[in-house]
């Protein structure tokens, strides 16, 4: 399927569904996540991208299929070991007490960085928080910020644990739900960036995203789901077509070519309602 | 990126002050309760109807532990070893459990007003306490034994424990424990035992219904080393394991997907921690009656100073709510000496404008 060998696979997922309330939330997926790969998931509203990714990390237990770490049964693995193994940033996360954002960013390594002393994990923590850009608000208290911050935070926090654990796992995985959908354009970008970065440091990155010329920029390998199944997937250039777009994200619109990289984009500007909608 | 592996640590100075001015509150923090602690329990073992200067209280402790016997004469003495100091450490040791309970009820559920007696756990407690005070007495009537005081403690125990468990089985489904559900059902199992018990007060007789009016204001009258060698085997393992779920609550505040990706063992912390409360609010109600508000008023305080971080506010909660029992048993004895108040309502008469406060408070919705 795609340019990943079986060999290099860190995380792979045959014939994943997923039953809830009588309906099929994900129905047969199968996906590789390789080291070093940025993998974005794409797709219209309820086609079970967030479900995929919840059955990938542990979170959620699948219906059908199975998932492995490594040749090891993902629901083998004790939630410590996991958590070295693999971060995940998920769409929401709330607090009810008032937790600083310095708190919020060091619960990341708080568990799984008990090895390590306390100036390191605190340095750490800081390194994080600067890269994240929302070291100045480290002593805010997490309930006060803005919606845009807090994902920072909580992408600082992701970033603590991914290197918390680079020292015990030798292969990582990391899970983004939607990590930019408060985030303003220059951050959106430097986010991505840094999602890439990791990637560029053998991590395994699955990124759910709903900016397709995003995704298009970022992506190793673009896989797209409709009603709860993989309907495409690939290297980005090859996958995204005008049919593609007309089926699964029901609009009228052509994919133009950018003209150095030659990756497709597109243009909002010609929307036009398809007929049926 | 900066983030790449570095052997030398350094922080930016921001960060560095944040961090160190909130060790050094929390060592502020703990120091000053740990003082007031001990310098109340020394006010609270002196007072009474024979008062006896905190110097001299501190005298007998130390001549009692260092085996002094030139020291260990007289009638204050006697007073000190055999009344005051059991119910001085009764109150010390019901304080910090019934303040820990309500911090680890309130981490657990995700909200600051969640608290052993909301979930039903004192009112299992108190049903069977009613159950024992009114239908042991009928039962009994004729037989030579005299039981219901005897039995009062260890039948309010189970009833805490029954209902813990009943709830506890009720929200969870599939190996996970709700915690949403809990807490409504909480609420109905509440209802239910409170109308059963207020059935049980309109069946008993005169005598019957005044064992369970003061029963139910609590007391820490009655402190005897027997009554605490029972209960302290069941609250102090409430307090050893304060470090072992700090770290998990902590996490759970994220909510608990985000706990279980954190690395933490959420079914086996959410079970570990309701067995504990159960076990140590159990004890506490049966040593010492209701007492209501502990729970809910010390945790917050703590929080408002210190900050929600379950490594500091589990044992300063311990400390909080051994002052306020204490305090509050000091009050009760006082104000109108030589009788005594019920120590519950001094501690509803603080709690309840409290609560109300923090109700008025909030900007934002309850999140349940």
């Amino acid at each position: 399927m795609s340019e990943t060998t079986a060999k290099e696979t860190f995380i792979e997922a045959r014939g994943l569904s997923f039953r809830a309330g009588g309906r099929d939330l994900v129905r047969e997926a199968s996906l590789e996540l390789a080291p070093g790969t940025t993998t974005i998931l794409i797709g219209p509203n309820g086609a079970g991208k967030s479900t995929l990714l919840k059955l990938m990390t542990g979170e959620a237990k699948p219906s059908g299929g199975e998932i492995r770490l490594d040749g090891e049964a993902l629901a083998a693995i004790p939630a410590w070991r996991l958590a070295c193994q693999r971060a995940v940033m998920a769409q929401h996360a709330r607090l009810v007490f008032p937790f600083s954002v310095y708190e919020v960013a060091s619960l990341g390594v708080d568990g799984i960085g008990r090895a390590m002393t306390r100036l390191r994990r605190d340095a750490l923590v800081g390194e994080s928080l600067a890269a994240a850009g929302v070291l100045d608000l480290a002593g805010r208290a997490y309930q006060t910020l803005s919606g845009g911050e807090q994902q920072r935070v909580q992408f600082a926090r992701v970033l603590c644990q991914i290197e918390a654990g680079r020292s015990v796992a030798s292969r990582q995985a990391l899970f983004l739900d939607e990590p930019i959908a408060s985030l303003d354009l220059c951050h959106q970008l430097a986010l991505l960036d840094m999602a890439r970065a990791i990637a560029g440091r053998g991590v395994a990155v699955l990124i759910v995203l709903h900016d397709l010329n995003l995704a298009v920029t970022y992506a190793d390998h673009l896989v797209v789901m409709d009603q709860g199944q993989i309907i495409a997937q690939g290297a980005p250039a090859r996958t995204l077509d005008d049919a593609l777009l007309r089926q699964v994200f029901k609009v009228d619109l052509s994919l133009s070519r950018a003209p150095a990289p030659g990756l497709p984009f597109l243009l909002p500007q010609q929307h036009r309602l398809t007929p049926a909608a | 990126m900066t983030l790449a592996a570095r052997t030398t640590a350094s922080l930016p100075a921001g960060l560095a002050t944040l961090i160190a001015g909130r060790r050094r509150l929390a060592l502020l923090a703990g120091g000053a309760l740990t003082l007031g602690c001990a310098l109340l329990a020394l006010v609270a073992i002196g007072q009474g109807a024979i008062a006896i200067p905190p110097a001299r209280v501190a005298e007998i402790l130390w001549a009692r532990f260092t085996g002094d016997a030139a020291l260990l004469d007289g009638r204050d003495v006697l007073v000190v070893m055999n009344i005051r100091v059991p119910r001085v450490l009764l109150g010390l040791l019901v304080g910090a459990g019934l303040a820990v309970s309500g911090a680890l009820m309130q981490g657990l559920f995700r909200n600051p007003l969640a608290d052993p007696g909301l979930v039903g756990v004192s009112a299992g407690a108190g049903l069977a306490a009613a159950a024992t005070i009114v239908l042991g007495d009928r039962f009994l009537t004729g037989t030579l034994m005299k039981l219901p005081f005897a039995v009062l403690p260890f039948g309010a125990f189970c009833g805490g424990l029954i209902s813990t468990l009943a709830l506890y089985l009720i929200a969870t489904r599939q190996g996970r424990t709700s915690v949403a559900t809990m807490l409504l059902a909480g609420v109905a199992l509440g209802a239910l035992a409170g109308a059963m018990t207020g059935l049980l007060a309109f069946i008993s007789d005169d005598r019957q219904l005044r064992d369970l009016t003061f029963w139910s204001m609590g007391s820490l009258g009655g402190a005897s080393w027997t009554k605490l060698s029972a209960i302290a085997p069941i609250i102090i393992p409430l307090l050893l394991a304060m470090p072992l779920l700090a770290r998990g609550l902590n996490g759970l505040m994220l909510g608990e997907a985000e706990a279980y990706h954190l690395g933490i063992p959420v079914q086996r912390i959410k079970a570990l921690a309701i067995l504990l409360v159960a076990l140590a609010v159990g004890a506490s109600v049966a040593a010492a009656g209701l007492i209501g508000f502990v729970g809910i008023v010390v945790p917050h305080l703590i929080r408002l100073a210190i900050g929600p971080d379950h490594r500091l506010l589990l044992p300063l909660s311990a400390l909080g709510g051994a002052i306020l029992l204490v305090g509050a048993d000091i009050v009760a004895r006082l104000v109108v000496a030589p009788a005594e108040l019920p120590i519950g309502i001094v501690t509803a008469a603080i709690g309840a404008p409290f609560f109300l406060w923090l109700l008025l408070r909030r900007s934002g919705p309850l999140d349940v």
